[in-house]
């Protein structure tokens, strides 16, 4: 067991607690946030484990770091902060919901357990893998229609929440 | 060295967990989140992928953090417009219940 | 057993944290003092003896530690326990990337000054800075207080605001030097670099006064509006005055640390206060050329002190001439940081928010466009 794949439990099991503390937490919904958050670290982390480094620092400033902290904004702002739902009628609904879930994942894992590409270890990475150069390099020379397109991705959503946030289009 | 099916695993368990919580949950925020939360574990598999397949002959390959840096983006996008939903769907209901926007059920 | 990793975190822990944030509340004092032409703290003393109020720092630990923990009726209990360490805790492990001295050779081993030396360094500053945003918005929302909150939330859309342009106003910087690694860059301002060089280059004149006057390569003269963008943009992210609103005392009271008291409240204030010595070190390494001593490169050190005294212990004393230099260009910028927080009035949000949006952002961008231009047309 070296270090690296104890650490990769640590923050494997600590993704998955928050993620369940997310979506179970019934009563607080800032708690909520939080425990995204904390998901959102993990997996930051695991990232740098799997030599992913800009990705990695790109996961903590973006996720981790601006689109929570709208999510938290909108909750103060609005005062959401307590869910205060009624039970529903349709629980036998979720119920089955949350069974067929679980069959479907058991499944996926036990195929994963069984695939040979996944199984076998993998090969050691090359110089500059995952590094800020290389990502820059491709970015701007194989990829470079996908950064024009995703400037006008973020063009079009920053419009599109202006226009629906207004309070009167005058 | 890292057990390369324990991390798509891992992006399996919490993509369930949030297509759960989107399933299950009522309130708009937690459903967001839920999906934030399935969008990361793909992004999770695609840099799994990409340590089993870090090369081309030498070269490093790395489509796959190209593949999760265009999901961040989609992701931020995204969310800032949902939330701009939400604003509006709270100013006309004052609630978040997702079962309370149903005008248009039969 | 990895030594050398334990030794550099307890040096970072001992001295830069818990030695040097004390002595900044005594500068603060005392150089606000001196500022506004009074005397400052001194009465604290052991035994009689005030020695200018050194002791004050102490005092002020026994006081928070003692005074009574108080949490509000109706606050989230847990949300108030951890946002103190939600704040302190990047201000703390930012410190693990900046190098305190270069690479040392003795004989067959490496020192090499720098607690973790990775390759994406700025990056990680940036990402735990943004982080610390947690540790105010969920403050001001615990504590379920009208002010606490309006300064959680003041404080959120400052901090993200400026973490936008804080990126961007060292991608300058990074186009220069071409690496985000700290140690790197102190290394690449350890030489110098003639002042009128231009006119042997494009106009092929010659002269003793091209050739001799040097500058140092340092960041502040590659990219000057670079420096005072950034050392905005991060003054703002540290919440200090001019830009407290989060705090700002004659509006919402305190703000977002309106509910805390004695050592949670001192967690909030030391953080703080470790982030000031995390802007003036960041603002050292990467404008003011880190370690490195203006005009004498390591080599140069190394090589008049040798025939002294030998490889060795040149190399040692060069090791202490160097880190003496990085905490002067600290203290240098604790200094500068204390000068702007005592002389200039508080921001009002909307200032606030337009410089950052409307005067720094644009700046920014056309500093990278600059920049690009220049290198462009130097590099061929």
């Amino acid at each position: 067991m070296t270090a690296e794949a104890i650490l990769f439990y640590v923050f494997g099991a600590l993704a998955v607690v928050s993620a369940l503390g997310m979506v179970l937490n019934l009563r607080n919904t800032v708690a909520s946030a939080m425990s995204l958050v904390v998901t959102m670290v993990s997996l930051g982390a695991i990232y740098l484990l799997l030599e992913a480094y800009l990705v990695a620092a790109i996961q903590i400033m973006v996720y981790g770091g601006a689109i929570v902290v709208l999510f938290l904004f909108v909750v103060m702002l609005l005062n959401l902060s307590t869910d205060e739902f009624p039970p529903g009628k349709q629980r036998l609904i979720k119920l089955a919901f949350v069974i067929a879930g679980v069959a479907i994942l058991a499944q996926v894992l036990i195929a994963l357990g069984q695939d040979p590409l996944l199984t076998a270890q993998p090969e050691a990475v090359p110089e500059g893998f995952g590094g800020y150069r290389q990502l820059g390099l491709s970015l701007y020379t194989d990829y470079v229609l996908l950064v024009e397109m995703a400037s006008l991705l973020l063009l079009a959503a920053i419009v599109g929440a202006l226009i629906l946030a207004k309070r009167k289009i005058d | 060295m890292l057990p390369m099916d324990h991390v798509i695993a891992l992006s399996a368990i919490l993509f369930t967990i949030g297509v759960l919580g989107v399933a299950t949950r009522r309130n708009l925020i937690v459903m967001l989140m839920s999906i934030e939360l399935m969008l990361n574990a793909a992004n999770l598999a695609f840099v799994g992928f990409n340590r089993i397949w870090s090369q081309v002959e030498g070269v490093p390959a790395i489509d796959g953090q190209i593949f999760v840096l265009m999901v961040i983006t989609v992701a931020a996008a995204e969310v800032a417009v949902g939330l701009g939903i939400l604003l509006s769907m709270f100013r006309n209901r004052d609630s978040v219940n997702v079962e309370e926007v149903n005008l248009l059920k039969w | 057993m990895p030594i050398e990793p334990i030794v550099k975190v307890l040096f970072i822990f001992a001295v830069m944290v818990m030695g040097l944030a004390p002595i900044i509340t005594w500068i603060e004092r005392k150089q606000s003092a001196v500022m506004q032409d009074r005397i400052g703290a001194n009465r604290a003393d052991l035994g009689g003896v005030t020695l200018l109020g050194l002791f004050h720092p102490a005092a002020d630990v026994i006081k928070l530690f003692t005074k009574e923990d108080v949490v509000p009726a109706g606050a989230n209990r847990v949300m108030h326990l951890i946002s103190p360490l939600i704040a302190a805790v990047p201000a703390i492990i930012a410190f693990a990337v900046i190098p305190y001295g270069g690479v040392y050779q003795f004989g067959d081993t490496t020192l090499n000054l720098v607690g973790a030396d990775i390759d994406w360094g700025l990056l990680y500053i940036f990402a735990i800075g943004s982080i610390a945003a947690y540790g105010t918005v969920i403050a001001g929302w615990s504590s379920n207080n009208n002010w606490s909150m309006l300064g959680g939330l003041r404080a959120s859309a400052q901090m993200i605001s400026y973490e936008v342009t804080m990126g961007l106003t060292v991608v300058g910087i990074f186009m220069v030097f071409e690496t985000l690694r700290l140690s790197d860059m102190a290394l690449a301002q350890d030489t110098s670099f003639r002042l009128f060089g231009f006119l042997d280059l494009y106009f092929g004149l010659d002269g003793w006064l091209i050739d001799h006057v040097r500058l140092p390569a340092w960041g502040i003269f590659y990219q000057p509006l670079g420096f005072l963008m950034f050392l905005a943009a991060i003054m703002a992210e540290n919440k200090r005055p001019p830009f407290d609103i989060p705090e700002g005392e004659s509006e919402i009271i305190a703000g977002y640390h309106l509910e805390y008291s004695g050592m949670r409240f001192g967690l909030f204030f030391m953080s703080e206060f470790i982030e000031i010595i995390i802007i003036a070190a960041l603002t050292a390494t990467i404008f003011l050329g880190g370690w490195a001593v203006p005009w004498f490169s390591t080599d140069w050190i190394i090589g008049t002190l040798s025939p002294w005294m030998g490889v060795g212990f040149a190399t040692a004393l060069c090791i202490l001439i160097h880190f003496s230099t990085f905490m002067l260009k600290v203290f240098f910028m604790i200094w500068v940081q204390m000068l702007l927080r005592w002389s200039l009035p508080r921001f009002r949000y909307d200032q606030v928010m337009s410089l950052c949006w409307k005067i720094l952002l644009p700046l920014s961008i056309a500093n990278i466009f600059v920049t690009g231009l220049v290198l462009l047309w130097v590099k061929g």
